[in-house]
């Protein structure tokens, strides 16, 4: 099976070990991976702000960047949401477009969904001992339906005591520009994220989109009461490292 | 009137304020709650949503000839159509009528048109009493508020507020107990309700096939207020209306438990045209009010949908947003994601430029809409009208067409990733910045925020796997 990493500007830059992570754990399951270098933001700063014709400058640059790749692989749920809903309607009267970015729509997954979905499998043979929690970012669960995936993935590793977090339909208060525009209300939203996450006396937070991750992680830190912030692919490479 | 500090203002206060947040969010849970179990309980909800999508965007489409039907057979009953394409003209036609009538009080059902268009404020300058009955709308009414949530509109309070503003009105101190407080609203309504010239409704559902109009309350002061005055007006949207009693039956289902979660609430009350001579009730002149007031703006717009909407509240109820600022804090008369998608459409986007920014874009409104209206995309769109009409500040509209170019060009991208470290590195302590520059202070005013790593993503897969190539 190959496979195009699609690492998106938040990972390449402020997480580099979540894309290391996705390698690693990739590999490990066959997957011969790429890294189109020519990648670069998917648009959805810029989308998700109102301003279309910039998002479309990058739409357009990453349906050319992935026009070869069998399938595309990206840690982050928000992202694959962007390319699966909104680059077909972006484009969909466009008639050069639209079809091109169906194409890339039709051949992007978020990564657990990619090991579940595409890979079938749903048990990698991880182990490790550790008290865990998981948030379902808005735009993987309710934008490209993927919500059992990550945590299938995550209770099947060996050692680990899942807790559901309480409502965890609800939003961690990141948005991307929400987050500094509204600043007030997302204080409070992740507050109250927080204060659920506290409540399952869990270890480590894991999470698909690293925005969120951002967001719970920083106000985490800050409260100066800090779980472990962790993506699904750091937890299940460390699972798969345990003991060696 | 609206403007960027105003609504950042009301935010402000609204996030302070703990008495507001606890009640509203206590009543959100109760809905949201509530609403889950009833939707399992009629099973197949996607379904239902699609009927019930599909009969609203049928309406929407066929407007001008169910309009037509509609007020056919409402004069066909022997009652009144008046069409008022703004605001002005709906409170004028209401204000004539009150003159004629000699009315000097009047009892309402709630209506969230009549508050879209202010008619109470009218009505008092012509000294006619006006009384809201709705046991929500009675409270906000002494509170000289407006409502906050489309459904309960006094969501916002909690029983101790409420108990003391009855408390003025009745001249003694009143117990907060339900009981009390109910009973006590119960005694002042009644009085109202019998000596009302004029009883005013809002309307959930017109029936086009019969010219009826069909309200849901759960306290049967629709009832009463559609019964018992010797004029009965009802005031709608013009989108507000339904083909046939079978189409009723499919919204009728889906209303109540997308609002409280109810199977129905406790009164279906439909009226057809004023009483007729065989009749024990009713009220001697009906006249229906159809108010445009900047729906017919909306069609044949990207936004058709948002007419849709039967005023449940769902969206309101699950979003996490309206949860930490209450329904005030929008500033318009529907409140949560609706109103923010709505106000600005009803009344320009250049006044209400901030509304669809009051939004994470969670998506959760656009799941739960029993109409399926895609209120997040919506958003978006609006977004998308305020920039362009250049609405953004310029150091934005600079960094997005910034955020354009380098996206498409690997050099100047490739450049901007490997500055990210250096540019931030100074004002952070080893992983993290407590403390940021410029924009960044709105975060870190409340958040750490990670300092980009030395080496990237990128830098490390040139290094391990030698640039682009298939990997091993």
């Amino acid at each position: 099976m190959k496979a195009s990493l699609f690492i998106t500007c938040l990972s390449d830059i402020f997480y580099p070990e979540v894309g290391k992570s996705l390698v690693n754990v990739l590999e490990k399951l066959g997957v011969s991976l790429d890294f189109p270098e020519g990648q670069s933001c998917c648009g959805q700063p810029a989308y998700n702000s109102g301003y279309r014709e910039d998002a479309e400058k990058a739409a357009k640059h990453m349906i050319r960047v992935f026009k070869d790749s069998p399938n595309v692989v990206t840690p982050s749920g928000s992202c694959a949401a962007m390319v699966r809903h909104y680059y077909p309607m972006m484009f969909a009267n466009d008639p050069v477009w639209s079809g091109k970015a169906q194409e890339l729509a039709d051949k992007t997954f978020e990564f657990s969904e990619f090991i579940v979905k595409v890979l079938k499998k749903t048990d990698l043979g991880a182990v490790y001992p550790a008290k865990v929690t998981y948030h379902h970012s808005c735009h993987m669960k309710r934008g490209i339906r993927v919500e059992e995936e990550p945590v299938q993935l995550i209770k099947s590793i060996k050692g680990i005591t899942f807790v559901d977090l309480p409502y965890k339909e609800d939003c961690c208060g990141f948005g991307g520009t929400f987050s500094v525009k509204m600043p007030e209300i997302s204080e409070q939203m992740v507050d109250e994220k927080i204060q659920h996450v506290y409540e399952t006396e869990a270890d480590i937070l894991v999470g698909s989109d690293l925005g969120c991750i951002m967001n719970i992680g920083g106000r985490l830190r800050r409260k100066g009461k800090p779980v472990e912030v962790l993506h699904t692919a750091q937890l299940l490479e460390r699972g798969l490292n345990h003991g060696k | 009137m609206e403007n960027k500090s105003a609504f950042k203002d009301r935010v402000k206060i609204a996030v302070q304020d703990d008495y507001l947040q606890k009640s509203v969010q206590n009543a959100q849970e109760r809905f949201r709650t509530q609403r889950e179990m009833a939707m399992n309980d009629l099973g197949n909800f996607q379904e239902w949503r699609n009927r019930a999508q599909e009969i609203r965007a049928h309406v929407i489409e066929n407007l001008d000839s169910y309009l037509e039907q509609l007020s056919e057979n409402v004069e066909k009953n022997g009652g009144y159509v008046y069409f008022a394409a703004t605001k002005e003209e709906a409170v004028e036609y209401v204000t004539q009528l009150a003159k004629k009538k000699q009315a000097k009080s009047v009892i309402k059902s709630k209506s969230m048109v009549s508050e879209e268009i202010h008619l109470n404020q009218a009505l008092e300058k012509l000294d006619v009493e006006v009384v809201e009955s709705d046991l929500g709308e009675y409270i906000i009414q002494l509170a000289k508020e407006t409502p906050s949530h489309i459904i309960a509109p006094a969501i916002h309070k909690n029983r101790k507020q409420i108990a003391e503003l009855f408390s003025r009105v009745a001249g003694e101190t009143l117990s907060d107990d339900t009981k009390t407080l109910t009973a006590f609203a119960r005694r002042q309504l009644r009085e109202k309700f019998l000596k009302a010239d004029i009883g005013i409704s809002g309307c959930n559902f017109a029936i086009a096939e019969s010219g009826s109009v069909v309200l849901v309350t759960n306290e049967g002061n629709g009832r009463l207020t559609t019964t018992l005055p010797k004029t009965h007006v009802a005031i709608m949207g013009m989108e507000r209306l339904v083909p046939t009693w079978e189409d009723l039956d499919v919204l009728l289902s889906l209303l109540p438990r997308s609002a409280t979660g109810q199977r129905i609430t406790s009164y279906v009350t439909a009226i057809t045209g004023p009483r007729k001579h065989e009749d024990g009730d009713g009220p001697e002149e009906f006249h229906l009010v159809i108010v445009d007031n900047g729906r017919s703006s909306i069609l044949g717009t990207r936004y058709q949908q948002v007419l849709n909407c039967i005023r449940c509240g769902a969206c309101l109820n699950v979003c996490p947003v309206y949860r930490h600022i209450g329904g005030h804090a929008y500033g318009g008369v529907y409140s949560g994601p609706i109103g923010a998608v709505l106000t600005p459409l009803l009344e320009g986007i250049e006044k209400w430029k901030e509304l669809p920014y009051a939004s994470s874009l969670c998506g959760a409104c656009t799941d739960v809409c029993p109409v399926k209206i895609p209120l997040h995309d919506y958003l978006i769109f609006l977004r998308q009208d305020v920039v362009d009409a250049k609405l953004t500040p310029f150091s934005e509209r600079m960094a997005f067409k910034g955020f354009g170019f380098a996206a498409e060009r690997k050099a100047i991208y490739d450049f901007s990733v490997a500055m990210a470290h250096k540019v931030l590195k100074p004002f952070s302590n080893e992983s993290h910045i407590e403390k940021g520059p410029g924009p960044l202070s709105d975060w870190t005013d409340v958040k750490d925020f990670p300092l980009p790593p030395k080496d990237s993503f990128r830098s490390w897969w040139k290094e391990e796997k030698g640039g682009d190539k298939i990997g091993k």
